[in-house]
């Protein structure tokens, strides 16, 4: 007999100085910060902060109202709690409430140049004509000196990539800053939950961060599932460990793909590209989506599908062991590993201070894997997924974390099948549960790392969803990875971060 | 002591499709997006769902509903996110449609069924486009900018590179300059902050330019479409030639927009074990 997959929501509403205070206090005692987000309140704003506490979930808020000027203010926690200092940027941004003595208050995820409005999330809909321009200032340059020059690097990328500026701000060769600047592409991802039932929200859910569409749809099921207490039958569970390994597979061979790009190796490049299309279909072979989109619903699945798991396991085998070869190939080559061996550290203590998550924590000896510290769905009922032994903090060890979670992957992929049967597997939608007022929190481990949604439900409708993708978590210590040249050194820490900046720019 | 790289580059040889000389299973049978099967009210009226049930039924209001003589449902596939909920409700009205060959040389074409007259202005922006491609080397460049896109559409335009699609071969490329790009391909739903981008790397290209909007996303915003955060697609940014729709679209189906805009798509695909028919 399984328990039902809860992640123990709990909120505890305070006063605006006993928030802050029990904020700090938890983290000095260990709670890692998931993340601080507001809820427009019309006179004010709702802060919420969510933070883990041995691997559980739970959640602080605050009212904070609103000053005769109409802007909500309240003490920064980014000075006390490091962790913070990329959410109340962008608490700042979307919410317009100011966090007091924050060290940089510079806009990230949109640049509304000082008069346009906040969208303000949790409260009454933009129209779209209402736009708030991303603006095209020049970004602030941090570090001043002699012979000081900025380069940046996007948002157009050379490549097909994802925009973003990487703004280089160097004195020469060596780098002492690279700062990150993700709002050319937000979306306003946050509204674009509101007012909708649940259920159509979890294909909002699904575009947050396309490169990771099931994890951010198991994190917004989740949320729901936790608030209503739905449990999800056995078939489904196991479907969606299927799903989600698929799409871990296809992220970490893309980053392998990256990497070996960034080396020059096209045999390489071309053999992970096509191990890479082979995952993509056999996706679509599950579930008919390339990205397992539109099948994961709340309370199991919201289409229901004939699995050949017989010979979808063959395929899998033979792949599995065509990516092993490729993998020996890349680790028998010493030019390859040379590139990668200590390019790009991340200190452990570093990792540790900001609770970094997926494999760049894991890769530093920080392991906050949610299939392991919340087992959810199928991973309740498969073997534990084993945690890869790679901890040197540099490109090396992130990239051997990847191969490592690939074979575990094939592993857990195998196991599920077996376990699945032929059997067709239907829908599972709980379309007649009636969903509670309240918060739920709901988590799920993608490619990149641990997902998040914080999800307020009113009236059976989505009020606010605060939905933290790993990548917003982690990309924030791309400034603390720069040691030797950024120009030859740049490729392989952005590829071995393996990040989605949909995610980030929201 | 493994293979060295350029012996296992051999192994390569036979993954690549043959599209477009000849068809392929994989295109042929990917679902990329839905069709009206059953669209005109049959004797006796009245099965066809009323235009509130569609909406309640389609996240992005991607079908319509015309009563301008007999009543007529249509799907807007520049809107559609394939998310097959109209097919799961009115299965005797909407079906997949199987087959990644979705893009359309106007916006209007992407609505289905269509009119009479989308057919002709269709075949008159087909000529001139023709005309305009006619002039472009064998060999074509390709910029790509995300102009906000949720990520996956970038993994499906890369995907054109790896050894199944392959698109070198066909002389095509991608290039890191405007100036030297003979075709911008768009992605995402037009952010606010990559509209000034997305301009200064259009202006940087030497005409003629082809312009791909590559997926729902970019063709009307799909699920995004009235937010702050969208223009409701990349049609009011840049002057769209080629529009392919998917969410996100596959690369067939960006490889059959590519194709579409330098004209060579084939009149009809041969079988794909290779005997012609
Ligand atoms: S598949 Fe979904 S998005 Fe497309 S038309 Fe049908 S209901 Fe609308």
């Amino acid at each position: 007999m399984t328990t039902p997959a809860r992640t123990d929501a709990r909120e505890v509403v305070l006063d605006v100085a006993g928030w802050g205070d029990d904020v700090r206090g938890r983290a000095a005692a260990g709670a890692r910060l998931v993340g601080v987000y507001g809820s427009d309140r019309g006179d004010g704003c709702r802060l919420t902060a969510v933070l883990a506490e041995q691997d559980r979930l739970g959640a602080l808020s605050t009212i904070v109202p609103a000053g005769t000027d109409g802007v909500a203010r309240y003490r920064s926690l980014s000075p006390e709690v490091p962790a913070a200092f990329w959410y109340e940027r962008a608490l700042h941004d979307l919410s317009g409430v100011v966090p007091e003595g924050h060290p940089r208050l510079d806009p990230l995820l949109l640049d509304r140049g000082g008069s346009t409005p906040a969208p303000r999330p949790g409260g009454p809909a933009v129209a779209s004509g209402g736009t708030p321009m991303a603006g095209e200032r020049p970004g602030p340059v941090d570090v001043v000196g002699h012979g000081m020059f900025t380069l940046p690097l996007g948002p157009v990328r050379s490549g097909v990539f994802e925009s973003i500026e990487l703004l280089l701000e160097t004195p020469g060769e060596d780098i002492p800053h690279v700062n990150v600047r993700p709002h050319y592409k937000h979306r306003g991802v946050a509204k674009q939950f509101e007012g909708r039932a649940p259920r159509d929200a979890v294909l909002v859910a699904e575009r947050v961060e396309g490169i990771s569409s099931v994890a951010h749809a198991l994190a917004f099921c989740h949320a729901v599932e936790d608030l209503a207490g739905i449990e999800v039958p056995r078939h489904a569970r196991l479907v969606r460990v299927v799903l989600a390994e698929l799409e871990r597979m296809a992220n970490h061979l893309d980053v392998t793909m990256r990497l070996a790009d960034a080396a020059g190796l096209a045999v390489a490049v071309s053999r992970f590209g096509w191990h890479k299309e082979r995952v993509l279909r056999l996706t679509s072979s599950v579930c008919g989506n390339r990205f397992g989109r539109a099948t994961v619903g709340i309370g199991g699945l919201c289409r229901g599908l004939d699995l050949d798991t017989r010979s979808l396991a063959e395929e899998l085998r033979a792949l599995g062991s065509r990516i092993r070869s490729d993998i020996r190939a890349l680790e028998a080559s010493a030019s390859f590993l040379d590139r990668l061996r200590g390019t790009g550290p991340l200190a452990h203590e570093r990792a540790v201070q900001h609770g970094a998550v997926g494999p760049i924590g894991r890769a530093s000896a920080v392991d906050n894997d949610v299939r392991r510290m919340r087992p959810y769905d199928g991973y309740r009922d498969l073997p534990p997924v084993p945690a890869p032994h790679a901890w040197s903090g540099d490109v090396l060890a992130r990239s051997r974390v990847r191969w490592e979670e690939l074979m575990t992957s094939v592993a857990t992929l195998l196991d599920a099948l077996d376990t699945l049967g032929r059997a067709p597997v239907p829908a599972s939608e709980a379309t007649d549960t009636r969903v509670p007022d309240g918060l739920g929190l709901g988590s799920a481990e993608s490619a990149q790392g641990e997902v998040v949604h914080a999800l307020e439900l009113s009236g059976g409708i989505v009020r606010r969803c605060f939905a933290r993708s790993a990548s917003f978590h982690d990309l924030v210590l791309f400034h603390d990875v720069f040691t030797g040249d950024v120009f030859t050194d740049l490729p392989f820490i952005e590829a071995s971060f393996g990040l989605g900046y949909a995610g980030v720019a929201m | 002591m493994p293979l060295p790289w350029a012996l296992r580059g051999l192994l390569n040889g036979t993954l690549t499709t043959r599209y477009p000389g000849r068809s392929d299973p994989y295109l042929d049978g990917f679902a990329a997006t839905v069709e009206v099967v059953g669209g005109r009210d049959p004797d006796p009226p009245g099965v066809l769902p009323t235009q509130e049930a569609l909406d309640a039924v389609c996240p992005t209001g991607a079908l319509h509903r015309s009563e301008s003589g007999d009543p007529v449902v249509t799907v807007d596939r520049g809107a559609c996110i394939a998310c097959g909920r109209c097919v799961l409700a009115y299965p005797e009205v909407f079906a997949w449609r199987r087959g990644a060959d979705v893009a359309a040389l106007t916006r209007g074409a992407l609505v289905v069924p269509s009119a009479d007259d989308t057919e002709e202005a269709v075949a008159a922006v087909r000529r001139a486009l023709a005309d305009r491609v006619r002039g472009l080397r064998r060999s074509v460049h390709i910029r790509h900018v995300d102009a906000g896109s949720d990520g996956s559409d970038e993994w499906e335009v890369q995907a054109l590179l790896n050894p199944v699609y392959d698109v070198n071969r066909l002389g095509i490329f991608f290039t890191a300059s405007p100036r030297h790009a003979d075709i911008l391909l768009v992605t995402g739903v037009g952010a606010p902050g990559m509209r000034a981008p997305l301009h200064r790397t259009r202006e940087a290209m030497p005409d003629p330019v082809v312009v791909v909007a590559v997926g729902t996303d970019a063709v009307s915003g799909g699920l995004f479409r009235h937010g702050y955060g969208s223009s409701g697609g990349v049609g009011d940014l840049v002057d769209v030639d080629v529009w392919v729709p998917g969410s996100p679209a596959s690369p067939f189906s960006i490889l059959h927009g590519l194709l579409l805009a330098l004209d060579r798509v084939p009149a009809e695909r041969a079988p794909a074990d290779g005997s012609d028919r």
